[in-house]
């Protein structure tokens, strides 16, 4: 009976860690082949160990003017989108007020469509009143989808912080905005800056919105995406470790500050 | 800096209600708690005290009425303009500042002088100087407590209001955090207002108790007051215990009024009540309630014969539960000086009480009033 | 997650407070509004204009071209099953594969649990197309994987990709975190306590499994299998990278549509088509499964 449920425990162990080694496999070629000198052009299977990759990255300038641009574009839309964001999660954890559900269900509206609507429509839009295509609709689409993330992100925190707190503050002589200079921003800024990672995340990768509404412009995802079927230089997986292991290294440390500062019980 | 104000003034709450759509939750409620007392908002959960007392601290708008400070009307004003300060039952205590910043946080809002030294003394007085550098999440219940009525008091508010401040503390923390208020109270001089649910926490603290329910006052007065003559049946069922009996006037004798309850005639001083005819309820607490042997004499006027149902040794005391002969269970408590001679139960006993002892209750109260509250918390 | 009700002050003390909500999601909700909302109409119309001329660099008219839509679903309704046949064995399998880790994080791996979050989470720092793209890699015809599956024999057309299993297999990597983490949260606020309980009273443990925590998983799991199930369904990229020709999901059609044969009336067709299908779909599937706090 016991060794039964000895089995059962170390399977459910084992399983839990093959999952994780699957959802890390990927990861793994891509940074590998980061140290790969391809055969031909394409990097799909191992030939040669090089740094060459390293210390060139930037010798076919498409690729870093892709990075660039989509740098640009992040921090454009992860300042816009998390300050809209965070002014609609304020209203809505903090005020009760006519229209709270609609205004709930109509942000949280644009993370159930499917990508190629979000897409679509905006490309539809863009057509119909003449826009040209380039780095504004770009901007002005990744916007549109990063929004409901950051609420979601900020709702979470500010939901989990008591609103006596507010009441305190005011009870000892603080102003509403001085209730929300010195408490209720403080408190919510690691939602706040786990929001903008996020969104900034989302804007660097996407790949289906962006390119509908892109034009001639060339992000990181569509540089890649056009190189696909070519062949993707090692530069590229360069890129994507560093960045990969860059926002691994900020939630690491972001992590062991909240351990250290021991913020709100959420 | 509060000392540049003049002294501290009376609170008045003038015909003050609270509604929710159809529900009231603070009933036309007028009450003036004086200056410099120790004021105690009593009443089960739902009962309106912490309405009442939110509206008094500006946290919620009253639905009408008014608040009153002094000869101030600050009905209107936010809490942040209000010389009225809390402290909450959660405690509330500011977790990304440290012990000290959470204390000198309303100094710094009012930007007053030497901040530095009120809240060393503050601290001191609390005695956490040494966890001043600490973050709250770090500290005990009990340190938090006083953590929080540091915070409050060190404004030198006209009125402290405190929400249920002792309800997460252990019963030991507790009975030492009452009587450390009250000496704090008793040294500041700053009006108090408690609200709690616990009675025993309320007539240990208070000078005067209001005793709420449903949004109403019911009664209002000193602990022996209240606790002695209890007005109503709430009020007589929710401070300690009561026996209560439903009868009808007999008649009169002397100055004192007959009752008849079922088989049985009661005295009660006249001067208790109005009511000469008719139906009446009346009460009297356990522990003026002897209990002999049946068949004793000498005892007081108001006597029912029954038998021992239960016996409770309390330690202080010991706590009978008897049947008299109609089948209504009595309670008697006996002080233990010599605890050689409990009853048993089935033995017959007699109960009997003095006469100044009772007291009238409205005859259409409901009997039940007031039963409900947990007194576990 | 559930909204806190409490506000500040209950009732506003001066009428500016009433105002402060309006603003705050006014930039919001106009932006919204201006790109989200209004373009879902502009894309209706779309769906319904006409060719101005006979090559599409002639551009579309405004017109009433109800026969957009039907033209578009008769040529393109078996990728339109394709996508849903392929996100939902896809949706099923992460189901089967997220539960048993989602589990063991909320109820075994006390100390590892946090480590194990970042773990699942990581994937998404690292380029989505280079991580499904990685997959050919993994499975190419001279890679390990295939090899071994072929010496078994258990490979119907001696590879992997290029074909639907590929797709499925990448749709199935790429959705899982988003299984994963809704049924974590879910059953992490399960009461362990209520498991005790219910070892007391059932005694075959599969028994406690079914009767207590899957009950009280299904917010989780409802989260997780929408989550999944409808990006799944309009993605083309996987499609793209790992399948053959064969293997277009209407995601592929609407995509070509827009991008390279500039056919708007008709992409804007398809698109509304999925969307309704999709809206239908999570209407039906939240009746039947018990509403409760998407998000």
């Amino acid at each position: 009976m016991f060794i039964i449920k000895l089995i059962r425990e170390k399977t459910l162990q084992v399983f839990s860690v093959l999952i994780i080694v699957y959802l890390m496999l990927p990861l793994a070629v891509i940074i590998l082949l980061s140290f790969n000198k391809p055969k031909g052009r394409q990097n799909t299977s191992w030939n040669e160990f090089s740094l060459d990759a390293w210390t060139n990255i930037c010798r076919d300038q498409t690729i870093c003017r892709a990075f660039s641009t989509s740098i640009q574009i992040g921090l454009l839309v992860t300042i816009i989108s998390t300050i809209i964001g965070t002014m609609i999660s304020f209203a809505l954890i903090r005020h009760r007020y006519r229209g709270r559900g609609t205004t709930s269900s109509l942000v949280f509206l644009p993370l159930a469509t499917p990508e190629v609507i979000l897409g679509a429509s905006l490309l539809a839009l863009f057509l119909n009143i003449f826009i040209p295509l380039g780095f504004w609709t770009i901007l002005l689409a990744q916007i549109t989808f990063t929004i409901s993330f950051v609420v979601v992100v900020v709702n979470a925190r500010l939901a989990g912080m008591d609103p006596k707190l507010e009441q305190a503050a005011m009870d000892l002589y603080a102003t509403p905005l001085q209730t929300f200079r010195y408490i209720t921003f403080p408190i919510a800024l690691p939602g706040i800056l786990a929001a903008a990672l996020l969104s900034f995340s989302l804007s660097f990768d996407d790949f289906i919105v962006t390119t509908f509404n892109s034009g001639r412009i060339v992000t990181f995802p569509i540089y890649i995406w056009g190189a696909a079927q070519r062949g993707i230089p090692p530069q590229v997986n360069v890129i994507a470790s560093l960045m990969f292991l860059g926002s691994l290294l900020l939630v690491l440390v972001a992590s062991l500050i909240s351990k250290n500062r021991r913020a709100t019980k959420v | 800096m509060a000392s540049n104000r003049p002294k501290v003034e009376d609170l008045h709450l003038v015909n003050l209600t609270k509604s929710f759509d159809d529900f009231k939750a603070v009933d036309n409620l007028s009450l003036t708690i004086p200056a410099g007392s120790f004021f105690a908002l009593l009443g089960p959960s739902g009962c309106g005290k912490t309405t009442t007392l939110r509206m008094v601290a500006g946290l919620d708008e009253p639905t009408s009425g008014q608040i009153k400070l002094g000869p101030d009307d600050i009905t209107n004003l936010p809490p942040y303009k209000r010389w009225v300060n809390t402290v909450f039952q959660s405690y509330a205590l500011f977790p990304h500042l440290t012990i000290y910043e959470n204390v000198a946080f309303g100094l710094r809002r009012q930007k007053a002088e030497n901040i530095d030294d009120q809240v060393k003394a503050m601290l001191e007085l609390v005695e956490l100087t040494t966890q001043a550098q600490k973050k709250p999440q770090q500290l005990s219940g009990g340190q938090q407590q006083r953590v929080a009525v540091a915070r409050a008091l060190i404004n030198e508010p006209d009125v402290l209001l405190l929400d249920e401040p002792l309800g997460a503390l252990d019963l030991k923390l507790r009975r030492q955090m009452q009587l450390e208020l009250k000496r704090i109270q008793t040294e500041v001089g700053i009006t108090f207002v408690h609200v709690t649910h616990d009675q025993e926490e309320a007539m240990t603290m208070a000078d005067t108790i209001a005793v709420m329910n449903e949004g109403k006052i019911e009664q209002l007065g000193s602990p022996v007051q209240i606790y002695e003559h209890p007005k109503t049946v709430f009020v007589a069922n929710f401070l300690g215990q009561t026996n209560l009996f439903e009868g009808t006037v007999a008649g009169i004798e002397g100055d004192e009024l007959v009752v008849k309850v079922k088989d049985t005639t009661f005295y009660v001083p006249l001067a208790t009540t109005d009511i000469r005819s008719g139906r009446i309820i009346l009460g009297v607490r356990p522990e003026k309630v002897k209990i002999v042997d049946q068949g004793k004499t000498g005892l007081p006027k108001n006597q029912i014969n029954g038998s021992i149902k239960l016996t409770a040794f309390v330690g202080v005391s010991t706590q009978y539960e008897v049947i008299t002969n109609w089948g209504q269970e009595i309670s008697a408590f006996e002080q233990n000086v010599d605890p050689t001679d409990l009853g048993r139960p089935g033995q017959a006993v007699t109960l009997a009480w003095e006469p100044r002892h009772s007291f009238v209750l409205n005859p259409d109260d409901d009997l039940s009033a007031g039963l409900d509250t947990s007194w576990d918390e | 997650m559930s909204i806190a009700q409490e506000s500040i002050i209950t009732k506003p003390t001066r009428r500016r407070i009433k105002r402060t909500p309006y603003l705050l999601i006014l930039p919001g909700i106009g932006w919204l509004f201006l790109f989200f909302i209004f373009p879902l109409s502009t894309l209706f119309a779309t769906s319904l204009q006409k060719p101005a001329g006979l090559s599409p660099d002639d551009g579309f008219l405004p017109a009433f071209k109800v026969l957009n839509y039907s033209n578009a679903l008769v040529e393109y309704y078996p990728q339109f099953f394709r996508g849903f046949l392929y996100s939902g064995i896809a949706t099923v399998i992460c189901l089967l594969l997220a539960y048993p880790i989602a589990y063991y994080m909320a109820f075994r791996a006390r100390k590892y649990r946090n480590l194990m979050l970042v773990l699942i989470v990581a994937p998404f720092f690292a380029s989505f197309l280079l991580r499904t793209n990685a997959w050919k890699t993994i499975l190419s015809g001279d890679g390990i994987v295939v090899g071994f599956l072929n010496s078994f024999n258990l490979l119907p057309q001696d590879r992997i990709l290029n074909t639907s299993l590929a797709v499925v297999a990448g749709l199935t990597y790429n959705f899982l975190p988003f299984m994963i983490l809704p049924l974590y949260t879910s059953l992490e606020k399960i009461d362990p306590r209520l498991i005790e309980a219910a070892g007391d009273l059932y005694s075959p443990p599969s028994q406690r499994f079914w009767k207590v925590v899957w009950p009280l998983s299904i917010p989780g799991v409802i989260s997780g299998t929408l989550l999944t199930f409808i990006p799944a369904s309009g993605d083309y990229i996987n499609a793209e990278l790992l399948g053959s020709i064969k293997d277009k999901m209407i995601g592929n059609v609407i995509q070509s549509q827009f991008i390279d044969l500039r056919d708007y009336p008709t992409a804007s067709a398809l698109s509304f088509t999925f969307m309704a299908i999709i809206l239908v779909m999570i209407y039906l599937y939240i009746r039947r499964a018990g509403t409760d706090d998407l998000v």
